[in-house]
């Protein structure tokens, strides 16, 4: 019996590791036991169950969508400190090699996957059906579905770190290191299985954003008159659909490789490691635009609003988008210049690669001269715009310095890459969904968040970047290599990382000040009672905050680009408050717990997968299949609000 | 590029300032001097667009900011101009033309020796988990975390892995390539002066990765022969019982060996699926002991029975695998 329990808290637990562990078991403890006290006290579990884990309004999905994206964030960051506090200084024994892989795995995999994804996704769910004229999405069932897969799907990958044990292979895995011979753990496999699940859920909602902005328009919204913000999502779905599929492939083969002894990617048996790579790379680097496009809107957005001036271009902003989103499938290459492919296809793929420059670099040109002759201020969402373009600018011009191929086999797997990386999505990506959080979240949440406060963390963190990442441009030039958990003090390398590693402290103080800023807001913030907080330029601004769950009472015809601004310059704001006599019932779709249990079963599943216990992935496949069917012979899935419960909330709000 | 030459050599004072431990910024050899002269003109270039995007944002910044007693012009319907995004648009494709060329025309002479007049010299690198094995097929030693080289004479790195991939790269005589297990892939570099190299595997491959450094040491023709028959003299012989220990993860340090078993860099390309990279097989300097074990053939009937010039690179590794087998029988 002891016996039994020591073998399973040591293979399954590692307990055998040490305080980390033990420490990590004891906090998540009491964290669980916490929630479920809380919850429990102040009985919240109904609340729980039917406002948020069966709700399929959009809204509400975004929000779920921005705190896990915040919470993952945070674990991201813990893992980067941890790394930086190792590269401190050479010979280091802070971490030894083992924990360090793990880190720089889960950091890597975590950051893109489960903290860049479902921040863009929370802002898609806020304001895209917002920003053109709809109620909800094209199918808000899938849309739940798409939440809760990703959210089992992170939780998967999470728990490997103190279930089983965390993967180790870099989050770009490439096999053989990441195939059995030399990886047994059960690691590999809750990467595999943890991006897998989340990766149908992504796919998902790539098709249904893409079907709700081209079948969901308010009437008079032309494509030409949508805000950059839904064009810019627009364009992130077109690649979605066409990049995700390749990961998924790429997955399940490693995995029949892992499990079942197939040999796609062992060349001894007939298959080619290569061929992951390239499958890996065909999503990946869309996947890099994926996260980028969105950010783009939301610049746009603000930088209009911010300026009060019209975006500068917009017919230029939309074509670059979409060259961006078709070239960004012809690049991929770049990331592996050195694997022996002839100077023929190196030459194609680096010039390819740096033709993306071109409609980002137009981009920037035209949120420039919306400025230009405008009236900035400089609130948070502008504050983060504007420190985003030297960011993007050198981070891009550096990304041109590395299309260049024989210049790459310089900088390949140096610290010059990690630099140039680390500059385009958090100086792109990070800025823009802080921008856009800060933006969106009077609307989410019917208060501001608080300027000082928010200042802080934006300067911390703006300087802490520059601090961290612009000597590692320099290491790079040096010979340094990325993913080593130690190096040398004979080779000069440790003055810069040492600085590296004060500037990412320096990012950590801001992002606590943010944590800082959020909860003081929610008690002092200021209410946002105008539902229009910044004077903004579309639909979304003309709603009250937070928007009621039906979003329009009655839905708006449009007659312009900017519609709100336009009619607020002509004194016809009125004609977007709904009338008594217009309101008609309001046909919503239900709420339903069935995607929060697919989710569970897509776990149980995924559990069994990771460890080999076919028994519980055939019973969590079974349940999935169980909620499909169910699903399938559902009838009853959607209800009408009788015109005077819109009516009493209309008149609540004082719209009527 | 004689027009860039003048801004090219200003430049290359400014890098040069920095101090040696910046050894891309440093290169010893001709494939290295090429890739930092590229290194240099991409800078330049990016910093026509870079530069003006900083200026014309701190400028348009302080100007247009909202202040009351801020008299800029304000045109909040502004926002078409022909000419202006003709410019932005026109600007960068002419910089991303002139890169592209430059680019396409250093990849491809990369693939060729740096010096076509001299001899070159061939080593046969694997990557093992966590050491470089180095193997000299035309002196017939065998060495472990480093290398000599003779200076002035381009050098053929022949790369593979018994182990996971990695990648070979020796910043100062220039960029890396892939090391593959079951394939064998080639990298030209070339020290112009003596010197002790730093070289490290650049692709992560595990526990021990962080220790996979090894030196490159350049020397002239003369010390380097010595070097060989001193090795030859003093060193013990690689056998096959003993690369199979060399194979287990471990970290070590240099070795030296006199002699290896015949054949062992292809047997162990072969072992793992046997593909070359384009043209592997016809090139100079391939000898004997790099056909597959028992070959007799040496590389230059290879390249014989080679037909030249495919297109596909999986057309040619699957050439390159059928050959190969005919020698064996
Ligand atoms: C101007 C546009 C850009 C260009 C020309 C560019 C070019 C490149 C190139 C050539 C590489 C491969 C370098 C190497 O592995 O040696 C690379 C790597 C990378 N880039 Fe970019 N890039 C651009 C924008 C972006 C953006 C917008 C993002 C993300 C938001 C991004 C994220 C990454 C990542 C994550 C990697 C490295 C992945 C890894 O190896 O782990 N890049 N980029
Ligand atoms: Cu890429």
């Amino acid at each position: 019996m002891w016996e039994g329990f020591r073998h399973f808290a040591d293979t399954y637990l590692m307990w055998n590791e040490g305080p980390l562990i033990w420490m990590s078991d004891v906090l998540i403890l009491l964290t669980s036991i916490g929630i479920v006290a809380v919850l429990t006290y102040f009985k919240k579990w109904k609340w729980l169950w039917d406002e948020w884990l069966t709700t399929v309004d959009h809204k509400k999905i975004g929000i779920m969508y921005l705190i896990c994206a915040l919470l993952m964030f945070f674990r991201g960051g813990v893992d980067a400190l941890l790394m930086r506090t190792q590269l401190a200084l050479p010979n280091n024994h802070f971490l030894d090699a083992e924990h360090y892989d793990q880190i720089f795995t889960t950091h890597g995999t975590i950051m893109i996957l489960f903290m860049a994804m479902p921040f863009i996704f929370a802002l898609f769910n806020i304001a895209v059906p917002l920003q053109i004229g709809a109620r909800d999405v094209a199918f808000p069932y899938l849309n739940a579905i798409s939440f809760w897969l990703f959210f089992f799907g992170a939780l998967l990958f999470n728990i490997s770190f103190v279930f089983g044990g965390s993967p180790d292979a870099g989050w770009t895995s490439y096999p053989p290191l990441s195939e059995l011979a030399f990886d047994k753990g059960p690691g590999e496999n809750f990467y595999l299985l943890g991006l897998q699940i989340s990766g149908i859920g992504s796919i998902a909602t790539g098709i249904n954003f893409m079907a709700t902005i081209l079948k969901m328009r308010a009437p008079g919204m032309t494509l030409m008159r949508m805000p950059l913000f839904t064009w810019s999502v627009l364009a992130a779905c077109v690649v979605i659909i066409f990049a995700f599929p390749a990961l998924t492939v790429a997955l399940a083969l490693l995995l029949l490789d892992r499990i079942v002894g197939t040999h796609f990617f062992t060349i001894l048996h007939g298959g080619n490691p290569m061929m992951f790579i390239n499958l890996f790379w065909i999503w990946g680097h869309p996947e890099v635009y994926i996260v980028i496009l969105p950010a783009f809107g939301v610049f746009s957005e603000v930088v209009a609003t911010f300026a009060r001036k019209r975006i500068f271009g917009y017919g230029s902003m939309v074509v670059a988008l979409m060259a961006i989103s078709v070239i960004s499938f012809f690049v991929w290459v770049h990331h592996f210049f050195t694997m022996g492919a002839g100077a023929d296809v190196n030459t194609f793929f680096a010039v390819a690669t740096m033709a993306v420059g071109i409609p980002t670099g137009v981009k920037v040109f035209n949120w420039l001269f919306t400025m230009y002759r405008g009236r900035i201020r400089m609130s948070l969402p502008m504050l983060w715009t504007v420190a985003f373009v030297p960011c993007f600018a050198i981070g891009g011009a550096t990304g041109v310095m590395l299309a260049v191929a024989p210049a790459d086999y310089q900088y390949h797997n140096s610290y010059f890459l990690i630099a140039h990386f680390h500059q385009v999505l958090i100086g792109g990506t990070v800025f823009g969904m802080l921008a856009g959080m800060y933006y969106w979240w009077p609307k989410m949440f019917g208060f501001l968040l608080d300027e000082r406060l928010g200042r802080w963390a934006f300067w911390f963190f703006n300087i802490g970047f520059y601090v961290c990442f612009m000597p590692q441009y320099a290491l790079g030039f040096m010979g340094m290599q990325r993913r080593m958990y130690t190096y040398p003090a004979d080779l000069g390398w440790g003055t810069l990382n040492f600085i590296s590693t004060i500037g990412a402290y320096l990012m950590g103080i801001g992002f606590l000040f943010m944590v800082a800023q959020i909860i003081y807001s929610i008690r002092y913030g200021q209410r946002d009672l105008t539902g229009d907080p910044w004077d903004g330029r579309t639909l979304e601004w003309s709603l009250p905050s937070p928007v009621p769950h039906y979003n329009f009472a009655v839905i708006p015809t449009v007659e312009d680009r900017d519609y709100w601004w336009v009619l607020k310059q002509q004194g016809r704001t009125q004609e977007l408050r709904p009338r008594p006599e217009e309101i008609q019932p309001i046909h919503m779709p239900k709420n339903s717990g069935r995607p929060f249990l697919m989710g569970v079963a897509f776990f149980v599943a995924g559990i069994g997968f990771v460890f080999n216990w076919y028994v519980l992935a055939v019973l969590g496949l079974l349940g999935v299949v169980a909620c499909m069917v169910a699903r399938a012979f559902e009838y009853d899935d959607e209800y009408h609000i009788p015109v005077e419960e819109v009516q009493h909330t209309e008149a609540a709000l004082g719209r009527l | 590029m004689r027009r860039w030459r003048w801004l090219l050599l200003a430049a290359l004072v400014l890098v040069t300032g920095c101090g040696p431990e910046y050894q891309v910024l440093h290169p010893a050899g001709p494939v290295g001097r090429t890739e930092l002269r590229l290194i240099i003109l991409s800078a330049i270039l990016i910093g026509i667009v870079v530069i003006p995007v900083l200026v014309l944002l701190f400028y348009i910044v302080w100007r247009y900011r909202d202040k009351p007693d801020n008299h800029a012009p304000y045109k909040p319907e502004w926002s078409e101009s022909k000419w202006l995004e003709v410019v932005w648009w026109g600007v960068p494709i002419v910089i991303i033309g002139i890169l592209g060329f430059y680019t396409g025309q250093t990849t491809f002479a990369l693939t060729k020796p740096p010096e076509s007049d001299v001899k070159p010299l061939t080593i046969d690198v694997t990557s093992l988990d966590w050491k470089w094995l180095f193997e000299y097929p035309d002196q017939g030693i065998a060495t472990v975390n480093y290398c000599e080289i003779p200076t002035g004479v381009p050098v053929q790195f022949v790369l593979t892995s018994d182990a996971p991939m990695n990648s070979f790269w020796v910043p100062q005589l220039g960029g890396q390539e892939y090391t593959m297990p079951g394939m064998a892939m080639r990298l030209w570099l070339q020290a112009d002066r003596p010197g002790t190299y730093y070289g490290h595997g650049a692709n992560f491959t595990g526990k021990g990765f962080a220790h996979m450094q090894f030196h490159v040491i350049a020397t002239s023709q003369n010390k380097f022969d010595q070097w060989v028959a001193r090795v030859k003299q003093t060193a013990p012989p690689l056998t096959k019982a003993g690369y199979q220990r060399l194979k287990q993860p471990s970290v070590m340090g240099r070795a030296a060996y006199s002699s290896f078993p015949k054949g062992l860099f292809n047997a162990t390309i072969w072992a793992e699926g046997g593909r070359y990279m384009d043209g592997m097989l016809d090139m100079p300097g391939m000898s004997e002991s790099t056909e597959p074990e028992g070959g007799a053939a040496t590389g230059g009937t290879a390249a014989g029975a080679h037909p030249a010039g495919q297109s596909s690179a999986s057309q040619h590794a699957a050439a390159g695998m059928k050959m190969a087998m005919g020698h064996g029988e």
